[in-house]
């Protein structure tokens, strides 16, 4: 059966055309899916993102836990709020989920994974975390809205109570903190996103989310689809579970390197196998495509290089570039002459570096 | 949308192509409506030559969106006579007014019995209907 949020009956009000995305009915755009990329670039957009699976974990060797379950390093997380990104391996290597954890105190640390995997996250999280004694709590009572852009942070801080808004308008970087929003709603707000801009993802008590969305909009908050959030992701080089790794694709494949943390003595599930791929040469790597001329890269279009096939991951129409990009996995070494099937006319692409967008403009060599 | 908000005088093919018989008897053609909003916001059209001879049912043209891309089929047989060349630099003309500015390109058709083999309005408004369901 369809999942809904508790904001489906509202984003239908809203006039949202609604489709199935890993199960649950949400809303893909308002209207036009391009205006919608623009406002968060330019002013300010919000995401229903209530989806997404929110896990606590609550044990005395919670931090032990978490230095085996993932690939990146918990040390990091040294304050109460940080945040970090990091993949869930398999000890193939193979990416199980992409995540990100807070640290929420000695004994507590909170986990935000994908939607589409949330059955197997937890079934591999639950086996896990047996053996440390770690309890795995779902936190369905949690819905989620992400407010994304240049003016997103100053429209959120607006809404808050006097006493926490100086506190949030300091919040770090891939940071969060408790404040009291609108008729004195609890928030957890964290300065987290998934679109290359500023802003917040709020966590707030489903029965509130209603009255929080509005609030938001009537502060000049757009509202915004998956479909939006999907080219403001890929113009920000920022990966998609499913599409552009999964458990037959590692790190190193997926240009997710700077996640990994070999730090000496820590036995990270997958890191065996890490080492191993790398010693004996990565065979191939995620790279970025820029399409010139008319268009659009698409998933599951064929790569052609002077190495060998590759395929397009990820791929879209780039509305603030006004042109395509895509991500490629294609074979370790491949740096040009590279064309695209599309739709059976060979058309050539340039490989570059991503992100393709940063700061709501294009990278130098987009 | 509801069947009255489809231009009665419009013909269908059920992959959403609209035709109109004009007054000099050359037929126009378009996507409906429904396709568009389906497709979302078009980035990119490519159409035929003028001049081209296009066969009733064969893909003559693409229109591309943020989502998909689409094949066009032609409803009738015939020539092209003239193509929307303003779709080139605004191809989002075709979200704003599906049934008018949003055109396609126009053919001279060497059978206009073929119109015949098209849904008129009420039929193609059932069949998005039922698609819908």
């Amino acid at each position: 059966m369809t999942q809904k949020t508790v904001l489906n009956a509202l984003h239908r009000e809203l006039g949202a055309r609604m489709v199935d995305f890993g199960g649950w009915d949400m809303p893909i755009n308002y209207g036009s899916q391009i205006e919608e990329h623009h406002a968060v670039r330019r002013d300010a957009g919000m995401f229903d993102v209530s989806h997404m699976t929110v896990v606590d974990l609550h044990g005395a060797r919670a931090r032990e836990f978490l230095r085996h379950l993932l690939a990146n390093s918990i040390d990091k997380l040294k304050v109460q709020g940080k945040a970090l990104y990091t993949c869930m391996l398999n000890e193939q290597g193979g990416v199980i989920d992409d995540l990100i954890v807070y640290l929420l105190g000695d004994e507590h640390f909170r986990l935000v994974v994908n939607a589409a995997t949330r059955e197997k996250d937890l079934a591999w999280i639950e086996q896990q975390a047996k053996p440390f004694g770690i309890t795995v709590k779902e936190r369905p009572d949690f819905a989620m809205i992400a407010v994304q852009g240049p003016n997103a942070r100053a429209k959120v801080v607006g809404l808050l109570h006097d006493v926490d808004r100086p506190r949030i308008e300091k919040l770090g970087r891939f940071a969060a903190a408790a404040a009291q929003g609108p008729h004195g709603m609890p928030l957890f707000i964290a300065r987290t996103g998934y679109t290359g801009e500023d802003g917040f993802e709020i966590m707030v008590p489903e029965d509130q989310a209603v009255a929080l969305w509005k609030e938001l909009a009537a502060a000049g908050v757009a509202a915004c689809g998956l479909g939006a959030r999907d080219t403001l992701r890929l113009e920000a080089g920022m990966n998609l579970y499913g599409q552009d790794m999964d458990e037959d694709v590692t790190p190193w494949e997926a240009a997710l390197a700077w996640t990994i943390t070999l730090d000496e003595g820590r036995d990270f599930i997958g890191r065996k196998a890490l080492e191993a791929q790398k010693a004996a040469g990565v065979p191939r790597t995620m790279v970025g495509l820029v399409l010139d001329e008319k268009g659009v890269l698409r998933h599951g279009q064929k790569v052609l290089t002077p190495q060998g096939e590759g395929e397009i991951l990820s791929g879209s129409f780039a509305p603030t570039l006004n042109k395509s990009v895509a991500f490629a996995r294609v074979p370790a070494g491949v740096t040009d002459n590279v064309r695209v099937d599309i739709r059976g006319r060979e058309v050539p692409v340039r490989v570059v570096k991503f992100p393709f967008v940063r700061d709501g403009k294009a990278c130098e060599g987009i | 949308m509801s069947a009255s908000e489809i231009p009665g005088d419009l013909k269908f093919l059920k992959s959403h192509e609209w035709a109109r018989v004009e007054d000099n008897g050359l037929i126009r053609v378009g996507i409906s409506d429904h396709a568009q909003e389906a497709l979302g916001d078009l980035v990119y059209v490519e159409l035929p030559e003028v001049g081209a001879q296009v066969q009733a049912g064969n893909s003559v043209a693409t229109v591309e969106s943020v989502k998909a891309a689409s094949d066009i089929y032609a409803p009738v047989s015939g020539e092209i006579v003239e193509v929307n060349e303003n779709l080139a630099d605004k191809p989002e003309t075709i979200n704003e007014d599906a049934y008018g500015d949003g055109w396609l390109f126009v053919v001279k058709a060497s059978d206009r019995g073929e119109l015949d083999e098209l849904l008129d309005a009420d039929a193609y408004a059932e069949q998005i209907e039922n698609e819908d369901h």
